[in-house]
């Protein structure tokens, strides 16, 4: 005989349309209009934040940086989405979901500055550190999961990877894992369309990244990534059956600049694929919105926007006026202990004066 | 009580899953078969599924999700089923448990204690007879350990779990059933971090440590020399200075381990002797290890391991230069 051995589907979510029009039906009740209003300064600080530190890089004040312009809804709508006791697992362009987990933002840039003193407080705000090994952080998020689940907390844990990052074993591991023992985790994969150079068609052939979660034998959705309402939506109802077992949120966005200030994303795609993305702009569709109920005009986004600056570039002063890099930290933070082996090692540099204090 | 390692090792985790709530054993048939050399035997009955799991064929998995289970308050043990099959997680281990508390300047840590059966001698398949503790002693920020007797492996088991890092527990294969010791059934610890004389001695010092240690004493035995053997216990942090003293009271040394010669823990020995002991040497430091490539199939590690031979002749030749 021949019949089916399984059959499968996965749904597709938007709520928010390009031109700010709602599907009202779809509308999350605890979403009011301020929490919408919130959303977008949530938004608009990202991108703000965004463009002053690449301006940083390019000015030699800051390292290497991952820019997140153009997936502002897929980080602020799952972020606002978590509950304070939720755990977070980025990797790294996250910045939004920083911002909104209230990351302290000195730390933010001490972090793009090149120093680990940066990633100082991510516990807090209940985050672990920045992972830049792409997909490597996905087993992490399972095994906190089921570090929760083992102590009845009532906390889940949502984790981000990109496309690229969906290629790589441990995300398979990972999501493999959580299915098997049911664990309270929400994988958001920002499927930004490109890792560095490579376009999201050459990661998979499969049509979705969502479907994967099928193979997992977990739930999975697809969503419109540049619509806040609807990654809002997705990940809140993920959370709500969080206790019952994973799910997979696959968020269609796009990269608008470059994958780092290290590559040009001139060299591999075109203006054309660009401007067709820059219609579907995420932050656009929640000004319309808003403005045609005459909750935000003009004076509001000049006044928001003139306080996200000034916030930003106080913090900027305040880290380069005040943090010290102490090369000493380095070596007391490899052991629990300190080895005689790494004393004498830091002994010698400190009584040779290699740093030239 | 008597006891071999396997049984002493399951004792010390007996202990550990009764005195530490949060501790749990996860790996590739740990539960209900009590592991490949049923080190976790009986543990599954008496705990349950919730502290012993059986995870899937996932090593990346194992190490990762235990790296996160201790970001989110646990001790996790996982156990990979033999350390040829732990260079899928070696991504975890290298970029992750090593370097957690140093990125986040000691906000996080990673108490956890990654079991591992290596080395060989036992004729088993190829990838099962692995000795890669160089590897991990390498990186830092990650704690290596491998006894050589069942007193010690349960004595260092016990104590890598009081430690609030990652620890590469390396086991000897050849050892988990070669031979009893009396063991005390209750728990106690063997430092971290300190080397053991296993032997007194004057004319020659002998660095060695997991399944060479009963070789060279049996050795040292027969030939009637009068030397020092240095059984490492901790490969990484090493216990310099417990090297350097016995090697400036006999001015000889020869550092004997089952990895392959080349970049391994005998070089690191050899190059600390060099460094601050070269003016107390009577004679060159010699290595005794296996040759500098990958262990061989089963039929050709006669051959590849270092034997009594190769030691003798070692120690010969540094007592005569």
């Amino acid at each position: 005989m021949l019949g089916k051995a399984f059959e499968g589907s996965i749904d597709y979510l938007q709520i928010m349309d390009e031109n700010g029009n709602v599907d009202k039906s779809l509308v999350p009740p605890d979403l009011s209009d301020d929490k919408i209003v919130e959303m977008y300064r949530n938004m608009c600080f990202a991108r703000t934040l965004d463009a002053k530190m690449l301006s940083l890089q390019r000015e030699g004040r800051a390292a290497t940086y991952a820019p997140l312009v153009g997936e502002e809804a897929t980080q602020i709508g799952s972020a606002m989405a978590m509950r304070s006791n939720d755990y977070f697992v980025p990797n790294f362009r996250q910045h939004g979901v920083f911002l909104v987990r209230g990351y302290p933002l000195e730390n933010f840039i001490t972090y793009w500055k090149g120093f680990e003193d940066g990633s100082r407080g991510l516990k807090e705000i209940k985050s672990l550190d920045v992972a830049v090994p792409v997909g490597t952080q996905m087993p992490h998020a399972a095994g906190l999961a089921f570090a929760m689940k083992y102590k009845g907390a009532d906390s889940a844990v949502v984790s981000y990877v990109g496309d690229g990052g969906t290629s790589e074993g441990d995300f398979y591991e990972a999501m493999n894992f959580a299915g098997v023992y049911k664990l309270p985790l929400v994988i958001i994969i920002e499927n930004n369309q490109w890792a560095i150079s490579v376009p999201r068609k050459k990661q998979t052939a499969a049509e979705t990244l969502a479907q994967k979660a099928i193979a997992a034998g977990i739930k999975g959705i697809q969503v419109d990534g540049n619509d806040v309402i609807a990654v809002y939506k997705a990940t809140k109802d993920a959370l709500a059956n969080a206790k019952d077992g994973p799910t997979l949120i696959e968020c269609v966005t796009y990269r608008m600049s470059m994958h780092t200030t290290s590559d040009d994303p001139t060299k591999y795609r075109s203006e054309e694929e660009v401007n067709a993305w820059k219609a579907k702009d995420p932050i656009k569709r929640v000004k319309l919105y808003l403005m045609g109920k005459n909750l935000w005009n003009d004076e509001l986004e000049s006044k928001m926007n003139a306080e996200h600056e000034s916030a930003i570039d106080a913090a900027v002063e305040k880290v380069e006026k005040e943090f010290k890099p102490d090369p000493k930290s380095m070596y007391k933070n490899i052991y629990s202990f300190m080895p005689d082996v790494l004393n004498n090692e830091l002994n010698d540099a400190l009584s040779e004066n290699f740093w030239k204090e | 009580m008597q006891m071999n390692m396997v049984k002493s090792l399951n004792n010390a985790l007996d202990i550990i899953l009764r005195d530490n709530e949060n501790a749990i054993l996860l790996g590739e048939d740990v539960g209900k078969d009590g592991g490949v050399f049923r080190v976790t035997d009986g543990l599954f009955d008496k705990y349950g599924e919730k502290r012993v799991v059986d995870t899937p064929l996932s090593e990346s998995a194992i190490v990762g999700t235990a790296i996160g289970m201790a970001l989110g308050g646990m001790h996790p043990i996982p156990e990979i089923q033999f350390a040829g099959f732990m260079f899928l997680s070696f991504e975890q281990l290298v970029n992750h448990a090593a370097r957690y508390r140093s990125r986040s300047r000691g906000d996080y840590s990673v108490p956890m204690v990654v079991r591992t059966p290596v080395s060989g001698g036992v004729k088993a398949l190829e990838i099962h007879s692995e000795s890669p503790e160089a590897f991990y002693s390498h990186i830092g920020g990650l704690v290596v350990v491998e006894p050589s007797n069942p007193y010690d492996a349960k004595g260092l088991l016990i104590s890598a779990m009081k430690l609030d890092d990652p620890v590469i527990f390396l086991e000897p294969t050849k050892l988990y059933r070669l031979f009893k010791q009396e063991v005390p059934e209750e728990s106690y610890e063997v430092p971290i971090g300190k080397a053991s004389k296993v032997r007194e001695g004057n004319a020659i010092t002998i660095i060695t440590y997991g399944t060479m240690v009963n070789v060279v004493s049996d050795v040292v035995s027969k030939k009637g020399t009068d030397a020092e053997i240095i059984d490492l216990r901790t490969i990484n942090p090493l216990d310099e200075s417990t090297i350097l003293e016995s090697v400036k009271k006999t001015g000889r040394a020869v550092v004997v381990h089952e990895a392959p010669t080349s970049f391994g823990v005998g070089a690191e020995v050899a190059a600390r002797i060099a460094e601050k002991a070269i003016f107390d040497l009577s004679a060159p430091v010699v290595r005794v290890a296996a040759p500098s490539f990958f262990y061989p199939f089963p039929g050709y590690e006669e051959y590849y391991l270092p034997n009594e031979v190769k030691i003798s002749k070692a120690i010969d030749k540094v007592l005569s230069a």
